[in-house]
C-alpha cells in the first residue's frame, strides 16, 4: 500500500454539499428560488471540480504512489495501550476513490440540474435540493472516508437521506412507508458492517484502510481460522443490504415512490453501489477467503437472474428500472466475487451513466405524461419527446451490451472474467449470458410500450404531452454522450485497447492479480479454475453475447411492435407463472408472514402477559399484602406520644446494645 | 468569583438561596416565580461551567474537592468532589434544569410556587447525590431528591398520578432501604469508622461479604437505572409525570441508579461484582431486546420512550460491565447522550401534547404538514436516539459494542439486535406521528413550535451534533478516572490501565509476534481468575 501524501484540499470535496445543505436548509425558505438552485447545483459543481484536481494530481504521481490524504481531526478515540480505538475524520484519495468521488459528483451534478426543471412547482423545493445536498454529503464522505467508521458514517448517512426522499412525498403512505422499510432493512445489513468493523478492530486493532492492508499483507496468519470469512461474511452481509441483493433487495422497488431524479441518483447511479464500492475497498480481505467471494459471486449472479426475471412482467416503468438496477448490481458483484475488481468498478462508473440517463428520461416521460408511471398507458412517444427518445435509446442500448457503447465493455468484461478467472466458472458465465438475454428484452420491452405504437393515454393527459425543457435535456444529452463514449477509457486488449481504466485502479487492487494465481494452485479452487484461456476464446465469448442481446432485442420487438397481443395470451396460457412474476415472486408478502408479524405479536405478549401480568401482578400482589399485614400492625399507631417514645427508647437501646456486643 | 474549593457547594446550594427567595414571592405573581427560577437555574449553570473548562483530564483524583467536618464522632464529614464521571452527570443537571423550567412555562398553570420550589429542591438533590463524597451524605441526597420527584408525579401528574407516584416511591423506597441497611453495615463492618467513599474503597471486605453488600447495593441501584425486571415503575411514571419531570426522571435520575454502580457498588465491592458480573450482563442483554421489542408495540409515544430507556440504559450496563476502557467509556457516554436525546424526546412529546392533550399515537399523522420545524427537530432527536453516526447517541453506543466484543463477541452481536429494533419502532412511531395524511380535523389547527420552544430546544440539538462530531473533549476529561475505575473494580488500588495513549496501535503491533488473539485470551485469563473468587487481603 502507497503511503499517502498529506494534502489540504480534499476536505472541501464533501464540505462543499454540506455548506449547500445547511445554507439551503436553515434559510432556503426565505431565498429566491433561484438561488436554492443556483446553491444546490453550485457546491456540487464545485466538489466536481475540486475532484478533478485531486485526479489530475493523482494522473501526475507515480502509479504505484497515488495516494492523497486529508486528516481533519480525530473523532473517535477510547482505549488503552494496546487497544486504543481510534476513528479520524480523514480523506483518503486514490484511484478507486477518485473514480468515485468523480462519478458521484459528476452524475450528481447533473440531476442536481435536471431537478431544478423536474422539481420546479414543488412547494417544498428548498427542502428538496438541502436534502439532495446532504446526501452528496454523505455519499463523498463514504467514497473518501480513510477507515472503516467514517466510512460507516456515509454509509448510515446516505441511508439517512435516502429515507428523506422516499418518503419525501410524506402525505403518501406509501411513500412514508417506502422510506421506512429502505432503513430498516438497510439496518439490518449494517448490523453485519458494525460486526464486521467490531471484529477487524480486535484482529488489526486499527480501523484504518490502508493500515488494515498492510497488517493484512505482513501477518497473513491474523487472518487465518475463519476470521477472514467471517469478516468478508459480514461485510458483504452490509452491502446486501445497501446494494440491494438477495435477501435484502426488498426495500429498493418500493424506493421508487421518491421523485424521479432521487430515484436517479441514489438508487440507480451512486448510493447503491456503496455496497459494490465497499466489496472492493475491502478487496484484500475478500481475496484472502476465496470460499466468501464464491458466496459473492453466486449471490451476485443468482440476483442478477432473479431481478432481471422479475422486470420482464413490471408495468411500472419506474419499477423496471428499479429491478434493472438490482440485476445490474448483481453483475458488479459477480465481479468483485470472481476477482474482476476494476471491471466491477468499470461498470459501476457506465451503469451509473446509462442508469441515470434512464431514469431521468424515464422521468422525463412521467412528466409529460402529468405523472403516469403504468407503460400499459403510454405508447407513441417517439416523435412528440424525440431528444427523450433517443437519449434514452442509446442508454438502453449500452445496457443491453450492444457493441460500440460503454455498457458492452464493462458488462463483457464482467462476463469474461467470470469465465475464465481463477474464481470462475461455466455456471456463473451462463447465467450471466442469459441475464444479458433477459436484460435486453425487457428494456426493449420498456421502450416499445412507452415509445412506439398508439398513445393510449386519456385525452385529457394527450393535450399536455411534451417534451421537456432544456434544463432536463441538456443532462440527458450529456449523460447519453458519456454513455457512448465511456466505455472507451476501459477498452480491452484485444480489441486494440490499452486497458487504461484498469491499469489506473491496478494499484489498489494489486493483490487481486497475486491472489487469482495463488487460488487457481490452491486446492478449494483448482476444479473451477480455468486455466490460461485464449483470446479465440474471449473472441467467441463476446460473439455469443451479442448474440444473445440481439436475440432478446428480437423477441421484444416481435412481442411489443408486432404482435401486440401476444404478451397477454402468453400470460393467459401460463398464468401462475405470470402471477409468480408480477408478484414479485410473493417475497415481500413471504417476510411479512414469516419475520414481521411474529416478532409484533411476540412483543404485544411481551408486554402485555409479561410486564403487565407477571411482574406488576407480583408488584401489585406484594402491595396488597403489606397493605394487610399493615392493618395489624396500625395498632401500635395508637396516637398516643408516650407509646411512641417508649417504642423510640426500646429502639435506641437495642442500637446501644448491638453497638456495646456485636461490632467488630 | 468564588473559589474552586467551595464551587461545588455553591453549585449545589445555590438552588436552595432560589428557594428561600421564592418563599417570600406571592403565589399569584405567577410570572415573577418562573422568571426567578429560570434566573437561579441559569446562574447555577453558568457556575457549573467552570468545572468543565478548569478541569484537569490528566489526574484520576476527586477534583474541586471540600471536606468539612459535620459528625466528627461518627466519621461524618461534609465531603464533595468530582472526577471524569461526576463532571458530565453536574453538568448534565445544571444544563437540563433551565430548559425544564422553560418547558413548565405554561404547561404547569396549579399551584406554580410550590411546583417551582420542588424543582429548584430537586435539582438540589441530585447534584448532592453526584458531588457527594461520604457516604452519609450521599445517602441524604438520594432520600432527599425522592421527595420532590415524588410530589412532581402525585401533584402535577396525569390521571393515574397516585398510583405511578406511590408505585415510584415504593420502588425506590425498597432499594433505598436496602441499601440503608447495608450502608450502615458496611460502616460498622469495616470497622474504620468513616464514611468516607474514598476511604472505604481500600476495606478490602471478605468475598462473602462483598457479595452480599454488592447486592443490596446493586438491587437499589438496578431499580434506579432501571435493569430487567425492575423496570414496570418506569413507564407508569413518566406517563403520568409533567413533561419537565418526565425530562429529569430520563435524563438524570435513571443515571443515578448507573452512577450509584460507579462510585459504590463496584469499587466499594469489586469481588462481589465480579461474582455477579455474568447476571448482570444478561439482564442488560436482556433488556436491551425487552425494552426495544415492547416499545414497538406502545400505542402511548411517551411509554415507547420510557421502554426505550430500558433498552438504552441496557446498553449502557452492558457497556460499563465490560469492565475495559472502550466498554466503560462507551458507557458513560451513552449516558450523557442518553439524558439529552431521551430528555429532548420527552420535551418534543410535552410540546405536541401541549396543542393536541393526547399522547396516543394514532391520534396523530400527517402533522409534518402542519409542523415543519418541529418535525425537522423531532428527527433530528429520533436519529440522535437510534444511534446515527454523527450525531451524539453513535459514538456511545459503538464503543459499548467494542468494549463488549472484547469479552465475549455474543454480548456485541446480540447487543446489536437492539440497534435494529431501535430504528424499527421508532421509525415507525415517526411516520405513524408525522407523515401520512392530515386525516384528523383535530390537528387541522395545531401550530408550530413557538419562539420559547425552539429557545429550550435548540441548545440540545446543538449538544447533539456536537457530541456526534466531536466526541474527545468529552472522551478525553473520562479518560482518567475510568482508567481508576477500571483499577478499582479490579481489586488492585493503583492505576494500570492508564498509559501513555501516544503509542500507535498498528507499529505497538508490528513490534510483537504475538497478537490479537492472544491478548484477547490473556484478558480471559484475567476474568476467570477474578470469577474464581480471587481474594484480596483486608487492609486496614
Amino acid at each position: 500500500m502507497p503511503h499517502p501524501e498529506a494534502v489540504f484540499f480534499l476536505r472541501f470535496i464533501p464540505l462543499m454539499p454540506l455548506l449547500g445543505f445547511l445554507v439551503n436548509g436553515i434559510f432556503g425558505s426565505r431565498l429566491p428560488r433561484r438561488a436554492v438552485g443556483l446553491i444546490g447545483c453550485g457546491t456540487v459543481l464545485a466538489s466536481l471540480v475540486i475532484s478533478f484536481v485531486a485526479f489530475a494530481r493523482l494522473v501526475g504521481m507515480e502509479p504505484e504512489n497515488r495516494a492523497l490524504l486529508d486528516t481533519v481531526y480525530v473523532w473517535i478515540e477510547s482505549g488503552t495501550k494496546g487497544w486504543i480505538f481510534r476513528a479520524d475524520v480523514a480523506f483518503l484519495v486514490d484511484p478507486l476513490s477518485s473514480v468515485m468521488t468523480l462519478v458521484v459528483s459528476g452524475v450528481g451534478f447533473l440531476i442536481h440540474v435536471y431537478s431544478i426543471g423536474y422539481m420546479g412547482h414543488d412547494p417544498r423545493y428548498p427542502r428538496y435540493f438541502s436534502m439532495l445536498n446532504l446526501f452528496t454529503f454523505f455519499m463523498l464522505v463514504l467514497v473518501m472516508a480513510d477507515n472503516a467508521l467514517l466510512l460507516f458514517l456515509g454509509w448510515e448517512g446516505v441511508g439517512l437521506s435516502s429515507y428523506l426522499l422516499i418518503g419525501f412525498w410524506f402525505e403518501r403512505d406509501s411513500a412514508a412507508s417506502a422510506g421506512k422499510k429502505a432503513f430498516i432493512v438497510n439496518r439490518v445489513g449494517d448490523f453485519g458492517f458494525v460486526l464486521a468493523v467490531l471484529l477487524i478492530f480486535v484482529t488489526f486493532r486499527t480501523i484504518n484502510i490502508y493500515e488494515i492492508a498492510g497488517i493484512a499483507g505482513g501477518h497473513p496468519e491474523l487472518l487465518a481460522g475463519g476470521t477472514a470469512i467471517l469478516i468478508t461474511l459480514l461485510l458483504f452481509m452490509g452491502a446486501a443490504g445497501k446494494s440491494a441483493q438477495i435477501p435484502l433487495y426488498v426495500w429498493l422497488p418500493d424506493a421508487m415512490e421518491g421523485p424521479t431524479p432521487v430515484s436517479a441518483l441514489i438508487h440507480a447511479a451512486t448510493m447503491v453501489t456503496a455496497g459494490v464500492y465497499m466489496v472492493a475497498r475491502f478487496n484484500f480481505l475478500y481475496l484472502a477467503a476465496p470460499g466468501v467471494m464464491m458466496v459473492v459471486a453466486v449471490i451476485g449472479v443468482i440476483t442478477a437472474i432473479f431481478a432481471a426475471s422479475i422486470g420482464t412482467a413490471q408495468n411500472d416503468i419506474k419499477r423496471v428500472l428499479a429491478y434493472s438496477t438490482i440485476s445490474q448490481l448483481g453483475y458488479m458483484f459477480l465481479a468483485m466475487g470472481v476477482g474482476a475488481f476494476a471491471a466491477g468498478i468499470f461498470h459501476l462508473m457506465t451503469h451509473a451513466f446509462f442508469k441515470a440517463l434512464l431514469f431521468l428520461g424515464a422521468g422525463s416521460v412521467i412528466h409529460a405524461m402529468s405523472d403516469e408511471m403504468d407503460m400499459r398507458n403510454m405508447g407513441g412517444l417517439k416523435s412528440i419527446m424525440p431528444i427523450t427518445f433517443w437519449t434514452m435509446l442509446f442508454a438502453t442500448l449500452a445496457i443491453s451490451g450492444v457493441p460500440g457503447l460503454s455498457g458492452f465493455f464493462s458488462k463483457d468484461e464482467i462476463l469474461w472474467e467470470s469465465f475464465s478467472s481463477a474464481y470462475g466458472s461455466t455456471f456463473l458465465w451462463v447465467v450471466g449470458i442469459v441475464t444479458a438475454g433477459l436484460t435486453a428484452f425487457y428494456m426493449f420491452r420498456l421502450m416499445f410500450m412507452t415509445f412506439y405504437g398508439e398513445c393510449r393515454a386519456s385525452e385529457e393527459v394527450k393535450r399536455h404531452l411534451h417534451e421537456s425543457p432544456a434544463v432536463m435535456t441538456v443532462p440527458l444529452i450529456i449523460l447519453g454522450g458519456l454513455s457512448i463514449i465511456g466505455g472507451y477509457i476501459g477498452l480491452p486488449k484485444i480489441l486494440g485497447g490499452a486497458h487504461w481504466f484498469q491499469s489506473f485502479l491496478d494499484p489498489v487492487f494489486g493483490g487481486a492479480h497475486e491472489g487469482a494465481t495463488h487460488a487457481s494452485s490452491g486446492v478449494t479452487l483448482a476444479s473451477t479454475g480455468v486455466e490460461h484461456a485464449s483470446a479465440s476464446t474471449e473472441y467467441i465469448l463476446m460473439v455469443v453475447s451479442i448474440v444473445v442481446a440481439v436475440v432478446g432485442i428480437l423477441i421484444a420487438y416481435k412481442l411489443y411492435v408486432k404482435r401486440t397481443d401476444l404478451p397477454q395470451k402468453m400470460a393467459q396460457r401460463v398464468q401462475w407463472g405470470y402471477k409468480l412474476l408480477l408478484n414479485k415472486y410473493y417475497v415481500d408478502e413471504g417476510y411479512n408472514a414469516s419475520i414481521i408479524q411474529p416478532v409484533i405479536s411476540f412483543s404485544q405478549h411481551l408486554w402485555r402477559h409479561f410486564d403487565d401480568l407477571i411482574i406488576d401482578g407480583g408488584v401489585n400482589g406484594l402491595g396488597w399484602v403489606v397493605t394487610r399485614m399493615s392493618r395489624g400492625v396500625r395498632v401500635v399507631h395508637t396516637g398516643y406520644v408516650q407509646n411512641y417514645a417508649l417504642l423510640v427508647l426500646i429502639g435506641t437501646l437495642g442500637i446501644i446494645w448491638y453497638l456495646l456486643f456485636y461490632r467488630t | 468569583m468564588v473559589a474552586e474549593s467551595s464551587l461545588l457547594t455553591w453549585v449545589v446550594f445555590t438552588p436552595l438561596i432560589g428557594v428561600a427567595i421564592l418563599l417570600f414571592v406571592k403565589p399569584e405573581r405567577e410570572e415573577l416565580l418562573r422568571w426567578i427560577t429560570l434566573a437561579v437555574t441559569l446562574f447555577v449553570f453558568f457556575l457549573s461551567l467552570p468545572l468543565f473548562f478548569k478541569f484537569n483530564s490528566d489526574t484520576y483524583l476527586m477534583q474541586f474537592t471540600q471536606k468539612i467536618p459535620w459528625i466528627p464522632g461518627y466519621g461524618i464529614f461534609y465531603s464533595v468532589g468530582i472526577d471524569g464521571i461526576s463532571l458530565f452527570l453536574v453538568l448534565l443537571t445544571t444544563f437540563l434544569m433551565p430548559i425544564c423550567i422553560l418547558s413548565s412555562w405554561r404547561y404547569i398553570t396549579e399551584k406554580i410556587k410550590q411546583y417551582m420550589i420542588a424543582m429548584l429542591l430537586l435539582e438540589m438533590g441530585m447534584l448532592g447525590v453526584f458531588v457527594a463524597l461520604d457516604l452519609f451524605l450521599f445517602y441524604i441526597f438520594w432520600e432527599a431528591m425522592l421527595i420532590p420527584m415524588y410530589l412532581l408525579i402525585g401533584v402535577w401528574g396525569g390521571p393515574r398520578k397516585i398510583y405511578a407516584a406511590i408505585k415510584f416511591f415504593l420502588y425506590t423506597m425498597a432499594g433505598s432501604l436496602l441499601m440503608l441497611v447495608a450502608i450502615l453495615f458496611l460502616y460498622f463492618k469495616s470497622g474504620m469508622n468513616t464514611f468516607d467513599i474514598l476511604k472505604l474503597y481500600e476495606a478490602g471486605f471478605p468475598l462473602e461479604l462483598q457479595i452480599w453488600m454488592f447486592l443490596a447495593f446493586a438491587v437499589a441501584f438496578a431499580i434506579k437505572v432501571p435493569m430487567f425486571p425492575f423496570h414496570t415503575w418506569l413507564p407508569d411514571a413518566h406517563v403520568e409525570a409533567p413533561t419537565a419531570g418526565s425530562v429529569i426522571l430520563a435524563a438524570v435520575l435513571l443515571k443515578m441508579g448507573i452512577y450509584g454502580f460507579l462510585r459504590l457498588a463496584i469499587p466499594l465491592f469489586p469481588q462481589g461484582s465480579l461474582y455477579f458480573t455474568p447476571l448482570i450482563i444478561y439482564l442488560a442483554i436482556i433488556g436491551i431486546i425487552y425494552g426495544a421489542l415492547v416499545a414497538m408495540v406502545q400505542p402511548d409515544v411517551k411509554k415507547l420512550v420510557a421502554y426505550s430507556s430500558v433498552s438504552h440504559l441496557g446498553f449502557v450496563m452492558l457497556g460499563i460491565y465490560a469492565l475495559n476502557m472502550n466498554g466503560i467509556e462507551g458507557g458513560v457516554y451513552q449516558m450523557l447522550s442518553h439524558g439529552l436525546s431521551t430528555g429532548a424526546l420527552f420535551l418534543l412529546v410535552g410540546i405536541i401534547y401541549e396543542r393536541r392533550h393526547t399522547r396516543l399515537i394514532a391520534d396523530f399523522g400527517g402533522m409534518q404538514k402542519r409542523m415543519p420545524i418541529f418535525g425537522a427537530i423531532f428527527l433530528i432527536v429520533v436519529m440522535s436516539s437510534i444511534g446515527l453516526p454523527g450525531l451524539n447517541g453513535f459514538v456511545g453506543e459503538f464503543l459499548i459494542l467494542v468494549g463488549a466484543f472484547q469479552v465475549k463477541k455474543i454480548y456485541a452481536i446480540v447487543a446489536a439486535v437492539g440497534v435494529i429494533l431501535s430504528a424499527c419502532y421508532m421509525l415507525w412511531m415517526f411516520q405513524r406521528m408525522m407523515f401520512g395524511k392530515l386525516d384528523k380535523p383535530e390537528n387541522e389547527e395545531v401550530s408550530d413550535i413557538n419562539k420559547r420552544e425552539l429557545a429550550y430546544m435548540l441548545p440540545v440539538l446543538v449538544l447533539i451534533v456536537l457530541m456526534g462530531v466531536y466526541p474527545s473533549p468529552f472522551l478525553r476529561r473520562m479518560d482518567a478516572s475510568v482508567a481508576h475505575f477500571i483499577a478499582l473494580s479490579q481489586g488492585k488500588k493503583e492505576v494500570y490501565a492508564f498509559e501513555d495513549k501516544a503509542v500507535n496501535p498498528v507499529s505497538h503491533l508490528l513490534g510483537k509476534s504475538k497478537v490479537g488473539k492472544s491478548d484477547g485470551r490473556m484478558r480471559d485469563a484475567q476474568f476467570t481468575m477474578h470469577d474464581a473468587g480471587f481474594r484480596v487481603k483486608r487492609n486496614r
